[in-house]
């Protein structure tokens, strides 16, 4: 098995657990680490195909995950202002009290 | 003494600004207004006195004054004043009698609060009847004739709250519009005919000469005569105003005024001005007796109609039981012979009666309303009674108020002038029916003047009122003492010895008759005044009726008569039946015409509009508003359908992000898309 399928099996694993996370966690601040997550499986994935990719030479697969952390960060930033929001407003961030947006 | 014939509008101008005046003063101002229409009408009687002196220096001119009122097209129409001793002698007879009606008035009206107003119309009316003397235009005549009814219809409905004075006051506005309207008629064929309404104008008026024998030398339908024509539409006219059969009608019900506007209306104006019209046309109406081989002459109208009413009123007078109701019908009489005269050629005779009959039937209302004023305004007879000795004044001039209209033989004015009319019936060649009315009505007038003063002055009082009566002021009863003196004086300027009347009116010298002309005559008339005051005093003065319940002896020995001449021989009741109820059933014709035809066409045609606007409200509902209704129904559930997508459950969303995702590898990692 190579270097590469391994590391693509670890980041389909990390992502599987991330998105568990999110779809089964009742708690904002749990859903939001399953997000962060899947981002970083898709960071693992970004910097298993650079380096084992044609040309390792090129530092593009390391800037990709530079912006995908920036990214996942400014994400974190604005997810943990909403669930701040959102528990001011409901005093508690359950999930599962937030269905005001039901149509 | 002259007097400028075109300065002869002063004489109904003063009455008239009176008038105004009083209509413009508030009601507590009664004084003033009062004081302005006796002062007016004294200055109307001294200016009336001196265009009569001026009429009798030239008896037999016609003065006029005419003048261009406005010019219809090329056409001037002209009106004028007119000063000849006919209208001289109603100037001063108008305005005398007006004068001692409205000092009369003073007294009887003390306690009306709407004094100021009553003397507004009073003058308003002398003022119409004076300038309906000095017209010298049919036209002018015609305007204070429609101002003379105006002021009787206000009048007459002085007491408006009462029902039956305003019924009254209507009833006679509307029967004598009858006459006006063909009076009217013939005014507008005479202007047609000899294209002016000039009485005179040289020789181009309507009662000169050539435009007289213009008019009789025309014939209009049937060989009747184009003069004949008109005179009998004017003649329609006097037969309205003066109260004439068939148009009598409304002159009894008149009496719901106050009794000096009775007085004015039987003596001064209202009923004069139709006598005084037929008389100012007389020519006119005698043009058609110079033609020979006429079917029917003006004049024989006059003559029949008159001698029907002089005895129709007559008869109903003797069975009424209203003191001024008696009076009333006794006027309607004494026109029929007033009118009777003018249609047997004595015009003169007829103008000597109408002056006579304004002296003393002013009188006898005036003394009526004394008699109503101290009765507490009881005036059925059979309630009143006893009054000779508390009311002394009142009955000796009523008494010679009675015997003047009755015929008293010499002394009184009305035997003279009744003898004269009762003469020329004589003398008339075409029937014999005007003499035999006239003398049927001698008796009779007689009888019931007999019998009214019997009723209202002898006995013992019926009544608590009658009983409490006092004599009136003297502001009522000297103006009773003057009428009482020219009612008896007036007399002797028209006897047949000493003619000075007549020669005046006709500007002629008349040769003085004897006294006693045809003996047979007049010993026949004085014979029927006897027996008719005889009969009178032997039915109701010998033994007075004791109480009011007591029945008339008349009632008691012809009931069936008597109920028929008490019901005014049901001519009142013909018209309801006959012209009423047409009237009623022409209205009721045109109300379902109106109701059922053009109200049923706008009916219609607002259905129709209705109809149109269900149909469009049908097809708004049912076709385009389902169609949109349904169209966004289905929207609304679509949409209902879909928003149960939204739970709001941000993993809800998620899992399907996912299970999209998921399906989308699995389907590419089996080929699809390539």
């Amino acid at each position: 098995m190579s270097p590469l399928a391994i590391c693509l099996l670890i980041s389909c694993g990390l992502f599987g657990v991330g998105l568990a996370g999110a779809l089964c966690r009742g708690n904002a601040i749990l859903v939001l680490l399953g997000i962060e997550l899947m981002l970083n499986a898709a960071n693992l994935n970004f910097v298993a195909f650079w380096r084992f990719g044609p040309s390792p030479s090129t530092a593009t697969g390391v800037v990709f995950v530079l912006f995908g952390i920036a990214v996942a960060a400014a994400e974190a930033a604005v997810g943990l202002a909403l669930v701040i929001a959102l528990y001011r407003h409901q005093r508690s961030v359950r999930l599962a009290e937030a269905v005001r947006l039901r149509g | 003494m002259g007097f400028p014939v075109d300065r002869l509008w002063l004489i109904p101008l003063l009455p008239l600004l009176a008038a105004g005046a009083g209509a413009l003063t508030p009601r507590r101002g009664r004084t003033f207004a009062a004081g302005v229409a006796i002062a007016a009408m004294t200055g109307a009687l001294l200016l009336s006195g001196r265009a009569l002196a001026a009429a009798l220096v030239d008896p037999a001119a016609h003065r006029y004054h005419n003048f261009t009122w406005f010019d219809v097209g090329t056409a001037p129409l002209r009106l004028g004043w007119l000063l000849d001793p006919l209208g001289a002698v109603m100037l001063v007879m108008v305005a005398l009698v007006g004068l001692l009606i409205f000092v009369f008035s003073l007294g009887y009206m003390r306690e009306d609060p709407n004094g100021a107003r009553f003397f507004c119309f009073l003058s308003l009316f002398a003022g119409a009847m004076l300038g309906l003397v000095v017209a010298n235009s049919l036209l002018l005549l015609f305007i204070c004739w429609e101002l003379v009814g105006l002021a009787s219809y206000l009048l007459i409905g002085f007491w408006f709250h009462r029902p039956e004075a305003a019924a009254a006051a209507k009833k006679a506005f509307l029967v004598t519009r009858i006459g006006d309207l063909a009076l009217l008629l013939g005014m507008v064929w005479l202007y047609h005919a000899s294209g002016t309404l000039l009485f005179y104008d040289g020789d181009a008026g309507c009662l000169a000469p050539p435009v007289l024998a213009a008019l009789a030398g025309h014939s209009v339908a049937g060989g009747l005569l184009l003069s004949t024509a008109i005179g009998l539409l004017l003649f329609a006219g006097a037969v309205g105003k003066s109260g004439q059969f068939p148009l009598h009608v409304w002159l009894p019900d008149a009496m719901e005024g106050p009794t000096p506007v009775s007085a004015l209306i039987h003596a001064a104006t209202m009923v004069a001005a139709g006598v005084f019209l037929v008389a100012r046309v007389y020519p006119l109406m005698a043009a058609d007796l110079a033609v020979a081989g006429v079917p029917l002459h003006a004049l024989t109208v006059v003559a029949v109609v008159g001698a029907i009413t002089a005895l129709l009123g007559a008869l109903v007078a003797v069975a009424q039981n209203d003191l001024k109701r008696v009076l009333a019908f006794s006027t309607i009489s004494q026109l029929g012979y007033m009118m009777l005269a003018l249609g047997v050629g004595a015009w003169t005779a007829a103008i000597f009666h109408l002056l006579a009959h304004a002296y003393f039937k002013a009188l006898l209302f005036l003394g009526a309303g004394s008699v109503i004023h101290a009765a507490h305004h009881e005036q059925d007879i059979r309630r009143l009674g006893g009054l000779a000795p508390r009311m002394k004044l009142t009955f000796a001039t009523f008494a010679v108020g009675m015997m003047a209209l009755a015929g008293v033989p010499f002394l009184f004015s009305g035997y003279w002038s009744k003898e004269a009319i009762l003469h020329a019936a004589l003398v008339w060649p075409v029937s014999a029916v005007p003499l035999g009315a006239g003398l049927a009505a001698v008796l009779l007038t007689a009888f019931y003047m007999t019998r009214l003063t019997a009723e209202v002055f002898f006995g013992p009082p019926r009544t608590d009122h009658a009983g409490g009566a006092r004599e009136s002021p003297a502001v009522m009863t000297v103006p009773l003492i003057v009428l009482a003196v020219f009612a008896t004086g007036l007399g002797f300027l028209g006897t047949p010895a000493w003619p000075w009347l007549q020669s005046m009116l006709t500007g002629e010298r008349l040769e003085s008759r004897p006294l006693v002309e045809h003996a047979g005559l007049t010993a026949l008339s004085v014979l029927l005044v006897g027996i008719g005051l005889g009969a009178g005093w032997w039915l109701y003065g010998r033994r007075p009726r004791a109480s009011q319940a007591a029945r008339d002896p008349l009632a008691v020995a012809v009931p069936r008569i008597w109920a028929a001449l008490a019901g005014r021989l049901g001519v009142d009741e013909i018209y309801a039946a006959t012209v009423g109820r047409l009237t009623r059933m022409a209205a009721t014709w045109a109300d379902g015409l109106d109701r059922w035809i053009w109200d049923g066409v706008v009916r219609s045609v607002a259905a129709l509009g209705r109809f149109a606007g269900l149909l469009g409200q049908q097809a708004d509902e049912d076709g385009l508003n389902a169609g949109f209704d349904g169209a966004s129904g289905h929207l609304r559930e679509t949409g209902r359908a879909y928003s149960r997508t939204q739970t709001g459950e941000a993993r809800s969303y998620l899992l399907v992000l996912a299970a999209g995702f998921a399906a989308l590898v699995l389907w590419l990692s089996w080929g699809g898309g390539r």
